[in-house]
């Protein structure tokens, strides 16, 4: 083997790369929030709505799902430009990340649509709650704590799926590693160490995720 | 000699003791049941003779020889000279009666297909499933899968059966015929040890049956002593409850 | 936007770029299939090896639980750098297609792994009991009376994971292997807009992904009826 492993040159970046890791769950966290937002949208268009929106909804939500995120973003940044939308990286992978995550969640929200009871609504109706009351006090935190297995999965796949902004340049916990190896060309050094530190991140975010909706869900599960 | 003797085991599921000094002599032809309260360990005592609870302590011996359960060896043979036949019947959903009977036999003992094939419809036959040779578990009634149970248990010719609660998962008019071929096989002069909640049977079956709770035997002796007029007051009030109707 | 792209479309779907085009399609389609064959035979042998109970196995055992954990949870991105520069390091000549292949069976293989374990559960453990007292050994119980009941559970799942990681086959563009993001690249460089060659590669992963949702979901009702 014409390579010897010399650790100690990359040590010292390591907090560069925690650093990027914040990165990471930042950008997800964010595409995330967005991503619930259309997933609210769209799931309750595809259980309230008519034909037509439940047919446009169903389009999107297949589309999202059945491409890869990377071209999703690909043609953001490349394609958009030409009918005069500019974005920079960060926008492009945001956008991406967002309107990829909302397909999934539409579908994620819809089954939880689906699991209230009906006896629950027909309460709520009697009680003389509108639409919008009945989404915020019945809907809403039953849909939670039934689906916070699947969300918190989805985020953890989506803290992964960071990874190719480093495509675009974008500075989270893959780009700072492919700096790093530019730089010291010790590529088996950081990008193991690298990979640690994603599986040290996504556990820990498992685990708090786990804690969380145990306190605040009564949800039950296990990360290993 | 008494042909099995169970000495002083003690046995464990994590951390709870479930058999406490638990001693039993069986002699060739015996069958032999226990009774006594659910979580009174008699189950578990018929799990132990199998291996698939390890006692802690105290002695099995077959037939003077030891059984050595932590043995792997020992373990295999005490495991070819016992067969059990569990409450669920626990037969292979993904085979035919006929497979289910002779699969063990032929793949495990190597005994030859054709005359372990012969074997098993001839028992199959004897517990009244003749027909049925080409059907899957799924298509039986409870009372037939656990005839399928006891037939492929017998086809392993072994020297002793443990039956656990084999009519306890079954619809009342199934009980019958599964009793029907119990009795068959004491008859038969099998060595059985009996687990069991239907006192009558017992009655009629057992040459001796022992009273256990709380991982403890507390009282063997004759069927008759036993069932009407035992010795010990925590027989005594067992049977006062259970044979009040 | 769309008269270029208007003009553009004779010269884009030439008989030469559409081939170009399904040849990186079939690409894709071949690493994930590959891979996940390959992960499918890796993964059971994790699955059968977490189960065994000697002493001596346990070093695997522990290697086996560490590679499962570990693999699942690092970025595509992430495992084909690490594979591409340590066969570099090793001096092993390989063609990126090959890095990727690995790279895709190393991740099935740790998802696999799981799929197959939470399949084996699903088999009551009175099945187990059952061959255990008639002294089955390991092998001969799965092969006789587990995996007969176990494959219907495992397969679903494991044919939507490789339903899925068509899509993260695209990040092997990364490394040069000539998939269907890499032809849109190059299409996109030889001049074409990026809406048209970006937007005609996701219609492909398109066509490619949602025939094969609908398999794995006729698989699923098939299966689980009987």
């Amino acid at each position: 083997m014409n390579y010897t492993i010399h650790f100690s040159q990359v040590v010292e970046y390591i907090p560069y790369l925690i650093g990027g890791a914040w990165i990471s769950l930042q950008v997800a966290f964010l595409s995330f929030c967005g991503g619930m937002v259309i997933g609210l949208f769209g799931a309750m268009t595809k259980t309230f709505g008519g034909p037509i929106t439940r047919r446009i909804v169903d389009a999107y939500v297949s589309f999202f799902t059945n491409t890869p995120q990377l071209v999703q973003i690909y043609f953001l940044y490349f394609a958009l430009p030409e009918v005069g939308i500019l974005m920079n990286s960060y926008q492009a992978v945001l956008l991406g990340m967002t309107l990829n995550a909302g397909g999934y969640l539409t579908e994620i929200q819809r089954a939880g649509f689906i699991s209230v009871r009906q006896s629950e609504l027909e309460a709520a109706e009697t009680l003389g709650m509108n639409l919008i009351q009945k989404v915020r006090y019945v809907i809403l935190p039953h849909i939670l704590k039934v689906l916070f297995p699947s969300l918190s999965n989805l985020y953890i796949l989506m803290t992964l799926g960071t990874s190719m902004a480093a495509i675009f340049g974008l500075e989270e916990l893959t780009g700072r590693a492919l700096n790093i190896n530019a730089e010291t060309f010790r590529s088996i050094e950081v990008f193991s160490l690298t990979a640690v530190l994603y599986v040290i991140v996504t556990i820990a975010a498992s685990l708090t995720l786990l804690f969380v909706g145990r306190v605040f869900f009564r949800v039950k599960g296990k990360v290993f | 000699m008494t042909y099995l003797s169970i000495d002083q085991c003690d046995a464990f599921y994590g951390d709870q003791k479930v058999l406490e000094c638990v001693t039993l002599d069986v002699d060739k032809g015996d069958v032999v049941s226990l009774i006594g309260p659910s979580g009174s360990g008699k189950s578990t005592l018929l799990r132990v003779l199998v291996g698939l609870n390890k006692p802690t302590n105290g002695r099995v011996v077959l037939e003077g020889e030891e059984i050595d359960y932590h043995n792997k060896r020992s373990l295999r043979r005490a495991r070819e000279r016992f067969a059990i036949v569990f409450q669920q019947y626990n037969l292979f959903q993904n085979m035919t009666v006929l497979k289910n009977v002779t699969i063990a036999p032929v793949k495990i003992q190597g005994r030859s297909k054709k005359e372990v094939e012969k074997e098993a419809i001839e028992i199959l036959e004897k517990v009244g499933l003749g027909e049925k040779l080409k059907s899957y578990p799924e298509e039986l009634s409870g009372g037939q899968q656990q005839r399928v149970a006891i037939a492929r248990s017998l086809a392993l010719k072994p020297e002793i059966l443990l039956l656990d609660e084999v009519t306890s998962a079954l619809d009342p008019e199934l009980v019958n015929e599964v009793l029907d071929t119990i009795r068959l096989l004491a008859k038969e002069g099998r060595t059985m040890i009996i687990v069991s909640h239907e006192m009558s049977f017992v009655l009629e079956v057992s040459s001796k049956i022992a009273f256990m709770d709380a991982g403890k035997i507390i009282e063997v002796g004759e069927p008759h002593k036993i069932l009407k007029n035992p010795d010990t007051d925590r027989a005594r009030e067992f049977m006062g409850k259970i044979l009040r109707h | 936007m769309w008269e270029r792209i208007a003009e553009e479309l004779p010269r884009f779907f030439t008989y030469y770029n559409v081939i170009f085009l399904l040849k990186a399609m079939f690409t894709t389609f071949l690493l994930s299939m590959i891979g996940c064959l390959l992960g499918s035979i890796m993964g059971g042998v994790l699955a059968i090896l977490k189960l065994t109970k000697s002493a001596m196995l346990l070093p695997l055992r522990a290697v086996a639980l560490v590679y499962i954990e570990f693999f699942r949870r690092i970025p595509f991105l992430v495992t084909l750098l690490l594979i591409f520069f340590v066969f570099q390091a090793i001096g092993l000549e390989m063609s990126v297609f090959a890095v990727a292949v690995v790279s895709v069976w190393v991740i099935a293989t740790a998802f696999i792994a799981e799929i197959a374990r939470s399949g084996l559960e699903s088999v009551p453990a009175a099945q187990w009991e059952a061959a255990e007292v008639m002294n089955f050994n390991l092998l001969q119980t799965l092969r006789t009376i587990i995996l007969p009941q176990a494959w219907k559970v495992i397969l679903p799942p494991a044919f939507s994971f490789f339903v899925m990681f068509i899509k993260d086959t695209a990040l092997a563009s990364q490394i040069g292997v000539v998939e269907l993001t890499y032809s849109a690249k190059v299409l996109n460089n030889k001049g074409f807009s990026a809406a048209l060659a970006f937007g005609v590669v996701l219609l492909l992963y398109y066509m490619l992904s949602y025939p094969l949702t609908k398999i794995g979901a006729w698989m699923e009702k098939k299966l689980d009826i009987s």
